[in-house]
């Protein structure tokens, strides 16, 4: 795991992200510059059409900015070719989705272990082990998706994400497409792997409760961060959103 | 309803064009084929009609009964008195005695008879060069006097023939030295592709062709003011027994119907060709439509939810149907035109070049074609219509909603699709055996019968049921047509036909049960296969391609990319010009090529190719139906190859029977192996020194019990020179049957009750009857019989036959074959440049060559069917790659280079060809297998060396299919996984 020593293992200086060209270009990010600091869970907020996602998808490399630079573990994505980014991604990245993403065809077991048969490396026994057992999963791993309930399948996601041990995890409205007793049990995986393992995580989402279990909440509104919140309750969380979007 | 079916076309346009070409194809080979069909017809009526213009009547020599070309015997000639006789009477203006000849050889500089393939040699008289019976002009010089002769233009320009060279010139005696006088054509400017024309005057024709004192044919023409029919009438009362007239125009027609039966034939076996292409283009239509139906279960079910009626679920899916197989058809149509012109160079480039006075697009062509390639999209289209009407409207409110499998009665499907069974067998056996007297009626009948038949079983809601039901069926209309006696070629066609349609209908179906296990099986196999081919092609094609990339965007020294861009192009030209199309589309564009390039690796990956092996059989049904598409093709080509396999073994059985024990050394044929050759050669061949013995075998037609048969006669040396296996009779009786004596194939005796003692009564073509006796029935050697039917002595037949020629000559020479003995034997022959001196080795080889032309050009034309089903492969996995959006933008997520999506792609793809491949092989195996069962003179021969090239030529067709699809996978943005919909 590295960092560029104050902590922070993704830095992104004034990045702007502008859609399409002439009259109508849509600038979705204007100049964001942030920080994701080591082993804290950060969460960002904002109303739809904020840039929330757009800035998620830059600091993870799927999606480049228009300007502006993203330091990833202290290497310049911006300027990097598709096969070093994939590289990087193995690497470095791990990514939770709304729609899950499971592989219909493969275990729960083989989707786990996907990302390291992608990159050709051998799992480690004990590590699998492990985090199976901490996502919970142990009974369930030889169920195919379809065989599996929205929060199981989230559960498989999350695992999938922290097998190659990614120096970021970058969730995408993980909760988004559960129930709410299922979401909040995510969102304590999510929490208890940020807290037993120091694992850094960034989380889009536009649920103030789920904001709240972030050490620190990022409001966007208009491509731009407005506010910063850290260790914030869910009242707190509803009243800023409230008074952002006033 | 319709402007939403349109609508919803435009918004899939790929797909819909896809989709598309495999009708395009299958038309196109049905227009092609009625367009190049029609315009050699036209160009031989042309030809004929030109060369009866000046002709009032024609009278010609009639024999007893309707001969082919090229058999050995030609129509009786007139005496040559007869034309003054003729130019007495009181109707005729002018009259001219011709005669001809189609193998006269034209001998070129390099002493080598001057042949194009299958394309005749003909030889003719001119007698007078300005009559109005000559339909040819002069191009330069004059017309022929003796000694001299005339060739057409396009032989003289190949051979390099200057009037005033003396050329060589050859039919029924040895090789004559003559001038040439002029350069000839056609006066319409038509040619007869690859033939030779040789224009000789009357007397030194006569003598050449062995007819002197005899015309083959006199033109006659009328008097001003006179009918022809009033001067046809005045000949027939002079005409001698053994001649007839004709008006000109009833002589051209009849010259012309010799070539159109060969043009039916032609027709009709290219329309069946172009009939497989069109039914492996129906299981991609149906397949695709099925898979874009899936895909739109939301769809369907929105429309439902605001008010559609199932039936107008279905007519909107119909009506795209209709929309896509009638655009595809009017494609298709003019593709077609583009390919007959296609076809006749092919035909051309193989050695068998096809008269052409340009291109004939009948009325007819265009119903044709049009309609079986709407009809066949329509009927590809009603199964996946009927599932579209299966989508409940609640599909539209889930998430990830999908088809309903199976309808949901049972019993009342089971019992439809028994019925429908039932009454498309009852139909298809009444079509077939019954003779409503036309065969295209019976055969339309047989098709109905043949889709309610394929309908019904895909009614069944057990899949493997049905498959079983067709399979069953297929087979007991194979065996039924290929092991019950009596039944006539049109039926037994038809009966072929729809068996092997219903057991391909049948295995496709039931293979979706096999997929999960195949696959298994495959992904190994398709791993190694595409690892071996990528080794063997990396320096050719994957090097230079990185080299050519490297050396024009790369990163390094100049010196570097230079050399490395030398390399490169040195390496693959045709590469270099693809970069250098990048690097223009760099130019012109906005394009940046995306580098660094990945340096080409073959290492197989296996975490790719496992994800690529478990998407081949999540879906088994798609997989199927793909792979079943390719299946037909390959069993196809399997299947002729294994007859070939089997003819070849059987051939070379058979002649190393004939010969083991004999004392043949030496064979003679004429120079395509297979035209019957003077007798004189043979006689040549007797002269040279150290020949012991020469046997020869002529051949010609005869009627026999009612029926023309092909007879041969035989010389008394064949008691030494071939061996037979006796089943009454010995060796002897080649020696012995003298001037009424015959001998009989075992078949034929059963056939006509003959035993050793029968008489048997001999027509021949001039009308007289000769009464032989049966001395002797032979087994025929399962690889074909030697001689014909019956068999009489050289002697015998000469005496009927004028100008008996000889079908193959055997030698047996003091000291065998030697490197003395074979030079002294083509000295012999020098004088006949037509014919050729083997040994037993190359005779096999040589008679085997002609087999393998006809093989390659049934490969050709089946290829289609094999590119059809590619398509369907590409079309399968754009859709594919369509519907798993979200998943692979997952996976380049995780960490999959574009790399591995494209490998993961390619070995999907590599896996339905490998099944395919091996259903359609084992397939094509089973059915030659039952084909050489049934054909007494083949025996089964594994085509080991051909099976191995059809695997690597599926898997080739793997990964041909994948690279477009595999592109467009792998430029699919990872974005696209996160995105809300």
């Amino acid at each position: 795991m590295s960092g560029n020593g104050n902590g922070a293992v993704v830095v992104a200086s004034e990045i702007a992200r502008r859609y399409g060209e002439g009259e109508t270009a849509v600038d979705a990010l204007r100049g964001v510059s942030v920080e994701i600091e080591r082993a804290r869970l950060t969460a960002v907020m904002g109303p739809s059409g904020s840039g929330k996602s757009t800035l998620m998808h830059i600091l993870a490399g799927l999606d480049k900015p228009t300007s502006g630079t993203v330091h990833v573990a202290g290497t310049e994505i911006t300027t990097l070719g598709d096969n070093d980014l994939t590289k990087l991604r193995r690497e470095h990245i791990g990514f939770v989705f709304q729609f899950f993403n499971l592989l219909p065809m493969l275990t729960a077991d083989e989707n786990i272990r996907l990302p390291l048969t992608i990159a050709g490396e051998k799992p480690d026994a004990g590590w699998v082990e492990q985090i199976v057992r901490d996502v919970g999963l142990a009974d369930r791993l030889k169920h195919r998706p379809s065989e599996l309930s929205g929060g199981q399948q989230q559960r498989v996601a999350i695992a999938r994400a922290l097998v190659s041990q990614p120096t970021v995890l970058f969730a995408d409205e993980p909760t988004g497409n559960l129930d709410s007793a299922t979401g909040y049990e995510i969102l304590e995986l999510l929490r208890a792997s940020v807290d037993s393992r120091g694992q850094t995580t960034v989380m889009v989402t536009h649920e103030p409760r789920a904001a709240a279990i972030a050490d620190r909440i990022l409001f966007l509104a208009d491509g731009e961060i407005v506010r910063e919140m850290r260790g914030a309750s869910p009242h707190e969380v509803i009243a800023a959103m409230e008074e952002l979007s006033a | 309803m319709t402007r939403f079916a349109i609508r919803g076309l435009l918004s899939r346009k790929l797909r819909t064009a896809l989709t598309a070409l495999a009708i395009v194809l299958g038309v196109a080979m049905i227009s092609g084929t009625y367009v190049l069909t029609d315009s050699i017809d036209q160009a031989f009526d042309k030809i004929f009609t030109d060369i009866r213009k000046g002709s009032s009547a024609v009278i010609t020599g009639r024999s007893a009964f309707d001969l082919s070309d090229g058999s050995g015997v030609t129509d009786p000639t007139l005496d040559e008195g007869l034309l003054g006789e003729v130019r007495e009477l009181p109707s005729v203006a002018e009259a001219e005695g011709s005669v001809d000849s189609d193998a006269t050889q034209l001998i070129g500089d390099d002493g080598k008879a001057v042949v194009s393939g299958g394309a005749p040699n003909l030889g003719f008289s001119i007698a007078n060069g300005d009559s109005d019976f000559n339909p040819l002009t002069l191009v330069d010089g004059s017309w022929p006097g003796s000694n001299e002769v005339v060739v057409d233009k396009e032989t003289a320009a190949d051979e390099d023939f200057q009037v005033g060279e003396t050329i060589g010139v050859q039919a029924e005696g040895p090789v004559e030295r003559l001038r040439v006088s002029g350069i000839i054509q056609f006066s319409s400017g038509l040619t007869i592709g690859g033939a030779t024309l040789a224009g000789l005057d009357l007397p030194t024709a006569q003598r050449l062709f062995k007819k002197v004192g005899r015309v083959d044919e006199i033109a006659v023409a009328a008097k001003p003011d006179v009918p022809d029919a009033e001067l046809v009438r005045e000949i027939e009362e002079i005409l001698p027994p053994g001649a007839q007239v004709k008006t000109g125009g009833e002589q051209a027609q009849a010259d012309s119907d010799e070539t159109s039966e060969f043009i039916s034939f032609l027709q009709g076996f290219l329309l069946a060709f172009g009939g497989v292409a069109l039914f492996v283009g129906s299981f991609v239509i149906a397949n695709s439509l099925s898979i874009t139906i899936a895909q739109r279960t939301r769809e369907f079910a929105t429309l439902r939810t605001i008010g559609a009626t199932n039936r107008q679920v279905l007519g909107s899916v119909m009506v795209e149907a209709l929309v896509v197989g009638t655009v595809a058809s009017i494609v298709g149509l003019f593709l077609g035109l583009l390919l007959a012109k296609g076809l006749f160079q092919l035909f051309d480039a193989v050695g068998f070049t096809l008269p052409n006075s340009g291109l004939v697009f009948e009325p007819r062509t265009i119903v044709v074609a049009l309609a079986a390639g709407i009809l066949v999209t329509f009927l590809a289209s009603v199964y996946p219509g009927f599932r579209a009407t299966m989508v409940p409207p609640i599909a539209a409110v889930r998430e990830g909603a999908i088809l309903p499998d199976e309808p949901l009665d049972r019993v009342r499907s089971t019992l439809a699709g028994a019925l429908m069974t039932g009454v498309g067998v009852t139909v298809g056996v009444v079509a077939i055996t019954t003779t409503p007297g036309n065969a295209l009626v019976s055969a339309l009948l047989a098709v109905l019968g043949l889709i309610l038949t394929l309908f019904g079983c895909a009614l069944f809601p057990s899949r493997t049921l049905g498959a079983l039901v067709s399979c069953g069926l297929g087979f007991a209309a194979l065996i039924y047509g290929l092991f019950v006696p009596g039944l006539g070629t049109t039926s037994v066609l038809l009966w072929m036909g729809v068996g092997v349609l219903l057991v391909f209908f049948g295995v496709a179906r039931v293979t979706t049960r096999l997929i999960p296990s195949l696959s298994a099986f495959m992904s190994p196999i398709a791993r190694w296969s595409v690892f071996a081919l990528l080794v063997v092609f990396w320096p050719f094609f994957t090097l230079p391609y990185w080299l050519l990339r490297y050396g024009a965007w790369g990163p390094g020294s100049a010196g570097k990319r230079v050399l490395a861009f030398i390399a490169g192009a040195l390496l693959n030209a045709l590469i270099l010009t693809i970069v250098l199309g990048m690097w223009l589309r760099k130019v012109v564009t906005r394009w940046e090529p995306e580098w660094p390039a990945e340096f080409p690796g073959v290492i197989p990956d296996r975490s790719t190719t496992r994800v690529g092996s478990e998407n081949a059989r999540r879906n088994p049904q798609r997989t199927a139906s793909t792979a079943a598409a390719l299946m037909i093709g390959l069993a196809l080509v399997t299947l002729v190859a294994t007859l070939a396999a089997g003819i070849i073994a059987s051939f070379e059985g058979s002649v190393n029977d004939l010969w083991k024990t004999s004392d043949s050394d030496y064979a003679i044929t004429a120079q395509n192996n297979f035209s019957p050759i003077p007798a004189d050669a043979a006689n040549a061949a007797g002269q040279a020194p150290g020949v012991v013995a020469v046997m020869n075998v002529r051949t010609g037609e005869v009627r026999a019990f009612g029926e023309t048969i092909f007879a041969t006669a035989v010389d008394p040396t064949a008691r030494e020179l071939i061996i037979l296996k006796w089943k009454d009779g010995s060796q002897d009786v080649l020696a012995d049957l003298g001037a009424d004596g015959a001998f009989v194939d075992d078949g034929y005796a059963d056939a006509n009750d003959l035993v050793v003692g029968s008489p048997i009564e001999l027509t021949f073509p001039d009308g007289s009857t000769e009464r032989y006796a049966v001395r002797g029935i032979f087994d025929p050697p399962t690889g074909g019989s030697p001689f014909g039917n019956v068999t009489i002595s050289t002697e015998a037949w000469d005496a009927k036959v004028d100008n008996p020629r000889n079908l193959y000559t055997f030698i047996a020479m003091a000291g065998d074959v030697s490197d003395a003995n074979t030079p002294a034997l083509e000295e012999a022959l020098a004088e006949f440049p037509n014919s050729k001196v083997q040994t037993r080795e190359q005779f096999i080889d040589n008679q085997i060559s002609g087999l393998s032309s006809v093989l390659n050009i049934l490969y050709v034309l089946l290829a289609l069917s094999v590119i059809v089903s590619l398509f369907g492969i590409v079309n399968t996995l754009v859709l594919t790659v369509f519907e798993r959006t979200r998943e692979i933008g997952m996976l380049r997520a995780i960490g999959m280079t574009r790399r591995q999506v494209r490998r993961m792609i390619r070995h999907e793809s590599v896996i339905t060809a490998l099944i395919g491949a091996a259903l359609g092989i084992v397939l094509g195996i089973v059915l030659a297998a039952l084909l050489i069962a049934r054909v007494d003179f083949l025996v089964f021969s594994f085509p080991t060396t051909q099976v191995i090239v059809f695997v690597i030529a599926a898997v080739v067709v793997g990964i041909v299919a994948a690279i477009f699809p595999a592109r467009r996978a792998a430029k699919l943005d990872p974005l696209q996984a996160i995105a809300y919909e």
